[in-house]
């Protein structure tokens, strides 16, 4: 039985038996449209544990992605365990857990201060490749200052951040995004003049290579790498499902839309770190479930690594893999989702009991 | 030695009437955020007003007295300005309210150009005197120091206190009454001002009819000594680089970088002038101002900016 | 009727992102290039030519170099004139002081000096914007101002200042009558324009638009400000130097610094402004707008004058025109900051209804 919002292409919607092996609905490859396949609602896996639970009442979405033509590094195909309760979102696929990786991100003793205020205070904790990565605080607790450090915006008085090893006392913002870190803006930074696909296209740029005399002229390899690029924009642009728009500027987009395409360009950039700054703020149930759902089909096709933060409990509670939590400027809570639910201190500053 | 003394006195001198038009400038940053590249064109609007009632007013009214034409006559201006003021407000500043700094930026270019066409057509475009009692007098200074003393100009003595007692009563103004507390919380943040029931239209009146007076002194002072013509409007060019000086938000700043300027300007002009084929005294101000926009652009006692993401 | 895109449906990314996407378009603008080349030429006479449409050309090559700089990359520029005096004077010295060097080369030679003279008053751009980096681009008119005023070598040490060429050829075309000069200058309009499309078209347009919007952002995806904002002084000045020696050379014959002063920004400025930032058309748009305003001004005031009674001189005209002006770059700021371009876009979008209401 399909939950009333389930989207695109069910294929074994409700009858529940799949063969071995991870499941397949993939569309036929017809130039360009990328990405969905969804689960068995309510079946049986042959192997693992048993998965795919139902969304109590209003949500569900429930997709998991198979690799369709994709161009992003490698990254073996992979599922989640569905967190217990929740409500908005669970993804399922295949056999056993996804594989967690190393450490990329090493955030260590960062402080970061303006003028007299103290945005950040000694503030440590670490990514692992292929993790959900959660970051949870009120309002005003150093969250976007935090990724604005790692991203190069600003720079941290003390502290050093660690990316594959490598360590930096401060980043600059080029390097980070040649080492494929990217970013999505609470107040989305896009660039209004421009319509939607030109947007997602500034994420390629530093994939260009022709100069700018060839591209004044327009002949050659110029223009065979300005197609191929859109090609991959429009790989891109069927992903987040909004081929409607391609031509409108942004500016006259809907919020929701807006926050797709600000996605859309961090996308464009192939990044090994998604650093998502609020994506579903000011949402609906709607749409949060739609965005949930291109977040994890990223994390699960293309192995990203995702930062995330977060205000709905609901979601950071299913998609996250760990949580940090920060409080004015301090690291107050780091661990699973369970772990943080339980911790009390989380719970006096931020969560908040029933009474 | 002497004639240093002299280059740097007279410096500071035209650097104080520098100050006077950077004044302007700067009232209008703070209290709306609009950098007001027509204060040039209201200097010469408001001196022509000046310079044209002075001559009419006696004649309309039978006066015998200088001084009770001319006090009518700067009366008139400063309704003038006020009315200048309000329409700039009402026709230009509403429209524009929430564009950004560039956009306002342009329309007071487009303003400049309007007042210069409309001040030359209602005033006339001659050269015209502002006579205002101003002593013309040379002054010898330090005559036993010095063989034959130093000269200084009464006439910019008498400049330098009156714009001296100007900036007194602007920062008098801006500290002391609620109105220049409402005008400092406008320039903090337009919105907040709004939320705590300032009219930001009454304040940006106010704010432009006190720029149009600081421009009707200046004007005064510039004309008694150069005469009103055109090539007054072009003293707002000569002003920027005091503002960048200075700071675009500080009143101090903006007279100390006058002095600077004004300083700076002669004694390049005297002593590095015949090495490069004079005629440096223009461009001088601006490399100065381009050297501290490469290394402090905020000025001197301006405030540092910062761009939240 | 006439203009729908009914049936022309794009099959590869290339047709979707040419220049003109609709045929209709793309006839129209042949037609309107045909006709500049061959109709104009016919049915023109030297009046035209001479004070209208020669310096219209030059100057909408200008301020396609002025829309890069300030509409495409959104950093605002009042030192256009100086990069055109630069243009001017070292396609002058490079002309007068080598023998045998051919013009095109010249004009290209000094497009070449301006870029780097842009490039060097280019760099506050990467510390300060908006009114700050208007304040730096002043610098670069005051200098060259007073640079071709009083360093001698610029104007060949004349001893009048003014400096002029003659006697001007391309490949054995003699370019001296009105109708050479306006086939020269429409010849570089034309490629000048193309290239300039492609640019704001391609990866590097991007840039520039990136910057403009929203700097930090871009940044952060990889976009480095200092190249994208220094490429855009850099072509933005190559085009203005060029123009500058059109000017000098084409259109002025002889002249002075006093020919590429503040006042020549700030026209330029205008003519962005009011023509459409952010727009190759809206170049053209601006700078024909400009150029034919005098002229009208100058045959309707007049006219006017008498309809009413009034005497109106011409120093009266020129006050007019001042007002105007101002008049109606407020007018622009206010109700259509896009411009004439934009005026026009809308115009186009009705005429895809026509003649349906909606």
């Amino acid at each position: 039985m399909s939950d009333s919002n389930t989207t695109s292409n069910p294929t074994n919607a409700g009858t529940g038996q799949f063969p071995a092996g991870p499941p397949q609905g993939k569309l036929p490859p017809s130039g360009g449209s990328a990405v969905h396949a969804v689960t068995n609602v309510g079946g049986q896996f042959s192997a693992g544990p048993p998965q795919g639970k139902l969304a109590p009442g209003g949500g569900s979405a429930v997709h998991a992605v198979t690799n369709v033509g994709g161009q992003f590094p490698a990254g073996p195909p992979q599922g989640k365990l569905a967190p217990a309760g929740g409500s908005a979102v669970h993804a399922v696929t295949n056999v056993g857990a996804k594989s967690i990786g190393d450490v990329i991100l090493d955030v260590k003793n960062i402080s970061l201060s303006f003028g007299g205020v103290n945005a950040l205070n000694d503030i440590s904790f670490d990514v692992r490749e292929h993790e959900v990565r959660a970051i949870i605080g009120p309002n005003g607790a150093g969250k976007s200052s935090m990724l604005n450090c790692i991203n190069g915006v600003y720079v941290p008085q003390q502290g050093t951040i660690s990316f594959r090893g490598q360590t930096f006392k401060h980043m600059n913002s080029h390097q980070v995004a040649t080492m494929g870190i990217a970013r999505t803006f609470q107040n989305l930074a896009l660039f209004k003049g421009m319509s939607v696909v030109d947007n997602i296209m500034t994420g390629r740029n530093l994939r260009i290579k022709s100069n700018i005399f060839l591209q004044a002229l327009r002949i050659g390899p110029a223009q065979r790498e300005e197609e191929a690029h859109r090609e991959f924009v429009e790989h891109i642009v069927d992903f987040l499902e909004i081929q409607a728009y391609r031509k409108t500027p942004v500016g006259q987009l809907p919020y929701g839309l807006q926050k797709r395409v600000d996605l859309g360009r961090a996308l464009a950039m192939e990044p090994q770190v998604l650093l998502l700054d609020e994506p579903m703020a000011g949402m609906n149930m709607e749409e949060k479930q739609d965005m949930s759902r291109f977040i994890l089909d990223v994390n699960d096709e293309y192995g990203t690594t995702i930062v995330l933060i977060e205000h709905d409990m609901g979601v950071v509670m299913d998609i996250s893999d760990r949580v940090v939590v920060l409080d004015y400027g301090k690291k107050i809570g780091d661990g699973t989702p369970r772990q943080v639910r339980e911790n009390e201190e989380v719970i006096s500053a931020y969560l908040g009991t029933s009474h | 030695m002497a004639f240093f003394i002299e280059t740097l006195i007279s410096g500071l001198m035209a650097g104080m009437l520098y100050s006077l038009v950077a004044l302007g400038f700067v009232l209008i940053f703070k209290a709306s955020g609009v950098f007001n590249f027509a204060q040039g064109a209201m200097v010469l609007f408001a001196a022509l007003a000046m310079a044209r009632f002075s001559e009419w007013i006696p004649a309309w009214l039978g006066l015998e007295s200088k001084f009770l034409g001319n006090l009518i006559a700067f009366s008139m201006a400063a309704v003038v300005m006020f009315a200048l003021a309000w329409l700039i407000e009402r026709l230009v500043l509403r429209h524009l309210v929430n564009q950004e700094g560039v956009t306002l930026l342009m329309a007071t270019l487009g303003i400049t150009y309007f007042l210069d066409g409309l001040g030359q057509t209602i005033f006339g475009s001659n050269i015209y005197q502002i006579d205002v009692g101003m002593p013309k007098d040379p002054l010898f200074l330090f005559q036993d120091t010095f063989p034959g003393g130093i000269l200084v100009s009464l006439e910019d003595v008498y400049a330098a206190i009156v714009a001296a007692l100007l900036v007194g009563a602007l920062s008098l103004f801006f500290q002391k009454t609620s109105t220049g507390r409402a005008l400092r919380a406008v320039a903090d943040d337009h919105q907040a001002a709004q939320s705590i029931g300032i009219k930001l239209s009454r304040i940006w009146v106010i704010v432009w009819f006190v720029a149009g007076i600081t421009a009707l002194v200046a004007g005064v002072i510039w004309g008694s000594k150069l005469g009103v013509q055109f090539s007054l409007s072009t003293i707002a060019l000569r002003a920027l680089p005091v503002i960048i000086l200075g700071g675009l938000t500080s009143v101090p700043g903006a007279i100390i970088g006058g002095l600077i300027i004004g300083v700076g300007e002669k004694l390049s002009e005297v002593y590095l002038g015949p090495f490069v084929g004079g005629g440096i005294e223009i461009w001088f101000a601006y490399m100065l101002a381009l050297v501290f926009l490469l290394f402090r652009p905020q000025g001197l006692f301006g405030e540092k900016i910062i761009d939240r993401v | 009727m006439f203009y729908r895109e009914n049936g022309q449906f794009k099959t590869s990314y290339r047709s979707d992102q040419q220049i003109f996407p609709i045929t209709q378009d793309r006839w129209m603008v042949l037609a309107l290039i045909a006709f500049a080349f061959i109709g104009v030429p016919m049915l023109v006479d030297e009046y035209m030519f001479r004070a209208i449409l020669i310096p219209f050309l030059i100057l909408a090559l200008a301020a396609l170099g002025v829309n890069i700089l300030v509409g495409y990359c959104g950093q605002i520029s009042l030192g256009s004139g100086a990069f055109m005096a630069v243009g001017a004077y070292a396609a002058y010295n490079t002309q007068v002081r080598i023998e045998g060097m051919p013009l095109i080369v010249s004009l290209l030679s000094g497009g070449f000096f301006a870029t780097l003279v842009g490039i060097v008053f280019g760099i506050p751009s990467l510390r300060v914007k908006g009114l700050y980096l208007a304040v730096a681009t002043l610098a670069a008119q005051f200098f060259c101002d007073w640079a071709f005023l009083r360093i001698g070598w610029f104007t060949n040490n004349t001893p009048s200042g003014s400096v002029s060429v003659s006697n001007l050829q391309v490949l054995g075309w003699t370019i001296n009558t009105p109708v050479d000069k306006y086939l020269f200058c429409l010849g570089f309009l034309c490629v000048f324009g193309l290239l300039a499309k492609n640019l704001v078209r391609s990866a590097i347009g991007r840039e520039w638009m990136a910057i403009r919007d929203m700097d930090v952002a871009a940044a952060v995806i990889g976009i480095r400000p200092m190249y994208a904002k220094l490429s855009a002084f850099a072509v933005s000045s190559f085009i203005i130097g060029v123009a500058g020696g059109l000017w000098g050379f084409v259109h002025l014959g002889s002249w002075e610094p006093a020919a590429f002063s503040i006042d020549r920004s700030f026209q330029l400025l205008f003519m962005v402004i009011i023509g459409g930032m952010g727009s190759i058309m809206g170049s053209f748009f601006g700078a024909a707008f400009i150029v034919a305003l005098p002229i009208f001004l100058n045959q309707f005031l007049p006219w006017f004058g008498t309809l009413i009674g009034v005497d109106i001189s011409t120093a009266a005209v020129s006050h007019t025109e001042f007002m105007i002006f101002g008049a109606l770059i407020v007018w622009f700021l206010i109700v259509e900051p896009h411009g004439l371009a934009r005026l026009w876009s809308i115009g186009k979008q009705k005429l895809r209804l026509w003649p349906f209401p909606h």
